[in-house]
């Protein structure tokens, strides 16, 4: 038996930039995950939906129009009214640090602005290794 | 555990399905008890298969495919396989992203999935999931095969009917592609048909499909000229596939094909089991090095030792 991780890589919202995510994307690939990647301008609810079949273990969003503190969070809440308790959020993008804290009480467990290293996204996929369901 | 999520299967729900696949793809334990399940409530869906070369448009077709198919009303899944890396087991899979605007639509089902190390342009999990998803009632469920070459043919042995895609441009590949994939479509279709040598691909096609037929004696292949981008010729394409595979229940050739996917499973599992059995009872995976030193010291060949182990398995069969 084999568990392979599985990650959706989404973009909410308005803006086109997708070099990011198409980044974080490639870079999770050489990490050993399967990615899903949907392209740019997906509402929350084709995001919720396209988690659910494909069944993924994370979500990764990113945004960087601005309206980050209000998707974020609309996906966390339609993936738990769903029924989906299980599946880890994360976001990168232009995020300013003060709205942070009120994304991670929102459930989006880790942000990540530009300049991050690639490592520390796969270091956090790895320490909720134990996390994840058999 | 198993038992409710082959009552959500049947029952439609979109978390137990998309949960079932991947316990298939992770090859957990209840594998077989839920497949087995759910096989009585299998073999109502049409099972088509969608292949061609990378960038022949296969994903956008389908996604002007699901349109039609949801205007009649049916239900549909699509199983899309991209590579695995070889090297990091990861993919990037990106197929959906031209069928995204089904996302939301609750009679679409979309599922990427990753080859795994499986060869043959699809992963090894397809044909169960495909189980899956005709125990959950779709009506039409597609399998979009990886960019091919010449011998990722498998899903030859997965689907009702075949769909081969090709596009101008690629000039004299299409006699590369003859003894391969050519070989295995049923309806052909010339995407990017807007483009100038689409025509001079058509004649090609018609052209190896005629000296095809004239070894076989069968029927001619359908081969249809379809924009995806600019949606022209789907109908046709939709329409001529249903054409085709009436035309296949009517005279056997569906049923002979289902059985002849059935026996193939058949011998994958038991070649499978039997293979876990006799490397369990021989204990391969410890004594493979010593067998490997007996061969590199020239104390045995290759064939001698296997055929002297295989008569121990039989002989122990026998008492």
């Amino acid at each position: 038996m084999s568990r392979k991780i599985r990650i959706l890589i989404a973009k909410p919202g308005l803006d086109g930039h997708d070099r990011g995510a198409k980044y974080v994307a490639r870079a999770l690939k050489e990490a050993g995950y399967e990615v899903i990647y949907t392209g740019i301008r997906q509402s929350p609810q084709a995001i919720v939906q396209t988690a659910i079949q494909e069944d993924v273990d994370f979500v990764g969003l990113s945004l960087l129009s601005g309206a980050h503190n209000e998707l974020f969070p609309e996906v966390v809440r339609l993936l738990r009214k769903q029924g989906a308790n299980d599946v880890i959020v994360f976001g990168g993008g232009v995020i300013p640090e003060e709205d942070i804290p009120f994304l991670k009480k929102e459930g989006i467990e880790a942000v990540f602005t530009p300049g991050t290293p690639i490592k520390e996204v796969i270091e956090f996929i790895e320490s909720n290794k134990e996390r994840l369901r058999q | 555990m198993t038992k409710r999520l082959i009552e959500g299967i049947i029952r439609g729900d979109v978390r137990s399905i998309a949960r079932a696949i991947s316990r298939i793809e992770n090859d957990t334990q209840d594998k077989e008890t839920l497949i087995d399940a759910l096989y009585e409530h299998t073999g109502h869906a049409l099972v088509v298969g969608i292949t061609g070369p990378p960038g022949s448009g296969k994903s956008s077709l389908l996604d002007r495919i699901i349109e039609r198919e949801r205007k009649q009303g049916k239900k549909v899944a699509v199983l899309a396989i991209d590579p695995s890396s070889p090297f990091t087991g990861g993919a990037i899979l990106g197929d959906r992203l031209r069928m995204q605007k089904h996302a939301t639509d609750q009679g679409v089902f979309i599922r990427s999935m990753a080859s795994r190390g499986h060869l043959g342009g699809v992963s090894g999990a397809t044909a169960d999931a495909v189980k899956v998803l005709d125990a959950a009632g779709f009506d039409l469920i597609m399998i979009e095969t990886i960019g091919v070459g010449q011998t990722e043919i498998e899903v030859m042995n997965l689907a009702d009917v075949v769909l081969l895609v090709l596009v101008p441009g690629l000039g004299d590949e299409i006699q590369a592609l003859k003894a391969g994939v050519m070989e295995i479509g049923d309806i052909f279709v010339v995407n990017k048909s807007d483009k100038e040598e689409a025509n001079r691909l058509k004649a090609e096609i018609e052209y190896v499909l005629h000296l095809k037929m004239s070894q076989e004696q069968s029927e001619t292949n359908p081969i249809f000229m379809t924009s995806a981008i600019q949606n022209t010729g789907i109908d046709q394409l939709v329409q001529g596939m249903h054409d085709y595979v009436q035309k296949m229940e009517a005279d056997g050739r569906l049923a002979q094909r289902r059985r002849k996917r059935l026996t193939l499973e058949l011998r994958t599992i038991f070649t499978a089991k039997v293979e876990a059995h006799v490397h369990n009872f021989l204990d391969t995976d410890h004594k493979l090095d010593i067998w490997i030193d007996q061969i590199l010291q020239k104390k045995s060949a290759p064939y001698q030792l296997v055929n002297r182990k295989v008569a121990q398995v039989l002989k122990e069969l026998k008492s």
